[in-house]
């Protein structure tokens, strides 16, 4: 038993350590910001908390670095439960949203701060933040103070103060949020490839859905309070098991529709329906009842095809009127008004073209999509 | 504020700032207003007996024959300074650590404690006395009769000071998260008061510290009412039998104050202060700062001439 537990801990030491969230509870007064959240972390897996403003995210992140205490529940870190342990003993770095470097020190000595904490050795240290600076590229820099470098750079070094310790985890809180949109590309892929070099376990609070899913390997999404859903991005995007996750990742057009018989009749299709979406709707209580629903069909599950002469002949297409269509670079998006009066995005690929007031028909990939009760 | 970008030449005034000789003229009147009493004060020093000036004045201050006369005075500046001590020591390890805690960790307590601190300023000084007598009566049962209690009645003048002046750096610097910062890497409350939050409130503190001195030397009521003999009461009395000799205590009290002011406000720390969206081009950068360093000086000068 002892053997076997030193040896999972040596391999968590390598590989990154564990975090289990049990009905972790968090309420200001009479407001819960956090329902019972419950979320288990592997060693090394780098985990998106995506949601809106509002949706306990950040709280959940500021419970785990010990910056907030759980109202009930609680955080396991490798294994021990880190409710009693103050935050400058969780030995989890944070990297914040706003610029935290110390402004009266280098950023050596902001880099540095960490391990001096932990009373490393003068030769040592210079190493380690050496070795740091230069992991996310800022080598040159080791003398400057904070008001010197660019929003990006600081970031950085905040990056590479929170990894020198080498921490057994790495808890990211909208850390590009400030930084232009180049920036922010870059240094989200720069973070991605030192996580996976490291194989630090990281937690990265994001509102921005395609930072999540371009990094994460698993996303959870977040809804006042509660995990809608944790999955794969593709998952996510595919298989979205409510109604919110449907419309919060990626776009949809949201079209209305008749359940019949498992499937959804929209205008010009009878779509299957994901069955996550079914026992949602009769989770609710009122499957039987409701028939009417909402569908949401992305961009890319509909294609257009200019109207040939033999109208009346389409079998399972939709007449519509092309209102406008925009050049994305690697796609193009047309806007088509159905007879019905709804408006319909469609993406499709640059070499189809189509004019304004051009008359089109619309057709479905055939795709399972989400429904919502109407 | 620093964000502008101020043209080099002078004369902008569309950009609000008045042109240079404007700024000349005014500094050079302030500077005027203060120095014209001053100056007035020296001269008066050396007036001699018997008409004419000469250093006869300030030589008898000095003169051992007269060291009994002007016992009680130096009695009364050794105390003011002893003070003067205790109550800046009271400001950094009462006041500094109390303030970043209600700011940082009961931030619903900041409300409630501003308005505490601006009691002092608002409850006339004579009010003051008359609760601190009954209470002084206590203290000196329990404590004794030693002029460093004063200090704790000292403490409550200048909260007001000190707290506007320290809170004022703690919004500035963004503490939560550099609070947050140190503490998840590792830094005890301590470390965190000594390495993070110092630093960044150094100017605040040292204006906070500055002006406490400025206060307690310049203290009278509540000394005198207490009946305890600081530098302001000695000079009193002395004034009564020897008006050269305090007008020559008060000009070097003033001036050593002055200088005091100058020499502080002149520091410039070392890592400058932390430019908010990052690359701030370096000449606005220390015109900002500049500019944001004169103001605290010339706002807690303003609240101590209202107050005295």
């Amino acid at each position: 038993m002892a053997d076997t537990s030193n040896a999972a801990a040596a391999a968590a030491a390598q590989k990154g350590t564990p975090i289990v969230f049990e009905s972790v509870t968090k309420a200001y007064g009479d407001t819960t910001v956090l329902h019972g959240i419950d979320l288990s972390i592997a060693p090394g897996e780098f985990v998106a908390l995506l949601g809106p403003s509002g949706c306990g995210k950040t709280t959940m992140l500021r419970c785990l670095a010990g910056l907030e205490q759980p109202t009930s529940g609680r955080i396991l870190v490798g294994g021990e439960d880190v409710s009693p342990v103050p935050v400058n003993k969780r030995d989890m770095s944070v990297v914040f949203q706003a610029y935290s470097l110390f402004p009266h020190m280098t950023v050596a000595q902001n880099v540095g701060f960490g391990l001096e904490m932990r009373k490393v050795g003068k030769a040592e240290r210079a190493t380690r933040v050496a070795e740091a600076l230069e992991l996310v590229g800022l080598g040159h820099t080791a003398d400057r103070y904070a008001h010197q470098l660019s929003g990006g750079q600081q970031q950085r070094v905040a990056l590479a103060r929170a990894l020198v310790t080498k921490p057994r985890a790495l808890l990211l809180d909208e850390p590009l949020s400030a930084l232009d949109a180049k920036v922010r590309v870059r240094l989200r892929d720069e973070i991605k490839a030192i996580q996976v070099e490291l194989g630090i376990t990281t937690i990265f609070v994001t509102h921005d859905q395609e930072e999540a899913l371009a990094v994460a390997d698993r996303v959870a999404v977040m809804r006042e309070g509660v995990i809608e859903q944790l999955g794969a991005p593709e998952d996510l995007y595919r298989r979205p098991e409510t109604p919110f996750v449907a419309s919060f990742i990626g776009e949809s057009n949201k079209l209305a529709g008749v359940l019949t018989g498992g499937r959804v009749r929209v205008p010009g299709a009878v779509l299957p329906v994901l069955p996550a979406a079914i026992s949602a709707l009769d989770e609710g209580g009122s499957a039987a009842g409701t028939t009417e629903v909402t569908a949401f069909v992305r961009p890319e599950q509909l294609r257009l095809e200019a109207l040939s002469g033999a109208e009346g002949t389409e079998q399972d297409g939709l007449v519509a009127t092309v209102v406008s269509s925009g050049f994305f670079g690697a796609h193009r998006r047309t806007v088509v008004r159905a007879d019905s009066g709804e408006t319909i995005t469609v993406q499709h690929s640059t070499g189809e073209q189509f004019a304004a007031e051009q008359q089109v028909v619309l057709r479905y990939s055939g795709e399972a999509v989400a429904v919502e009760a109407r | 504020m620093s964000g502008t970008s101020r043209p080099k030449a002078p004369a902008a005034t569309v950009s609000g700032q008045p042109p240079a000789w404007l700024r000349r003229t005014i500094l050079i009147v302030i500077c005027g207003l203060f120095l014209v009493p001053l100056l007035a004060m020296f001269e008066f020093t050396l007036r001699q007996q018997g008409g004419g000036y000469g250093i006869e004045h300030w030589a008898a201050l000095v003169d051992p024959e007269n060291s009994r006369m002007y016992r009680n005075l130096v009695k009364g500046i050794g105390n003011s300074l002893l003070l003067a001590v205790i109550t800046i020591a009271i400001v950094w390890v009462l006041f500094l650590p109390t303030i970043v805690l209600v700011h940082l960790q009961f931030p619903r307590l900041a409300r409630a404690f501003e308005l505490l601190t601006v009691l002092p300023i608002a409850i006339p000084a004579i009010v003051l006395v008359v609760g601190l007598a009954p209470l002084y009566r206590i203290i000196v049962q329990v404590l004794g009769g030693h002029i460093w209690t004063l200090a704790l009645a000292y403490g409550i003048l200048v909260l007001p000071f000190a707290y506007r002046a320290i809170v004022s750096e703690l919004e500035g610097m963004g503490a939560k998260t550099l609070v947050e910062a140190a503490r998840s890497l590792g830094a005890s409350w301590f470390t965190v008061l000594w390495r993070v939050i110092v630093p960044g409130v150094r100017r605040g503190l040292t204006s906070a510290t500055l002006i406490t001195a400025a206060v307690v030397l310049g203290e009278f009521t509540v000394s005198s009412l207490l009946n305890r003999v600081t530098m302001q009461v000695a000079l009193v009395e002395v004034s009564k039998s020897d008006p050269y000799a305090a007008v020559i205590t008060s000009l070097l009290s003033l001036v050593i104050v002055f200088a005091l002011l100058f020499i502080f406000a002149s520091i410039r720390p070392r890592g400058q202060r932390k430019q908010r969206g990052g690359a701030a081009q370096a000449p606005t950068a220390t015109a900002a700062i500049a500019t944001s360093e004169i103001q605290p000086v010339t706002a807690t000068q303003k609240e101590v001439g209202a107050n005295g």
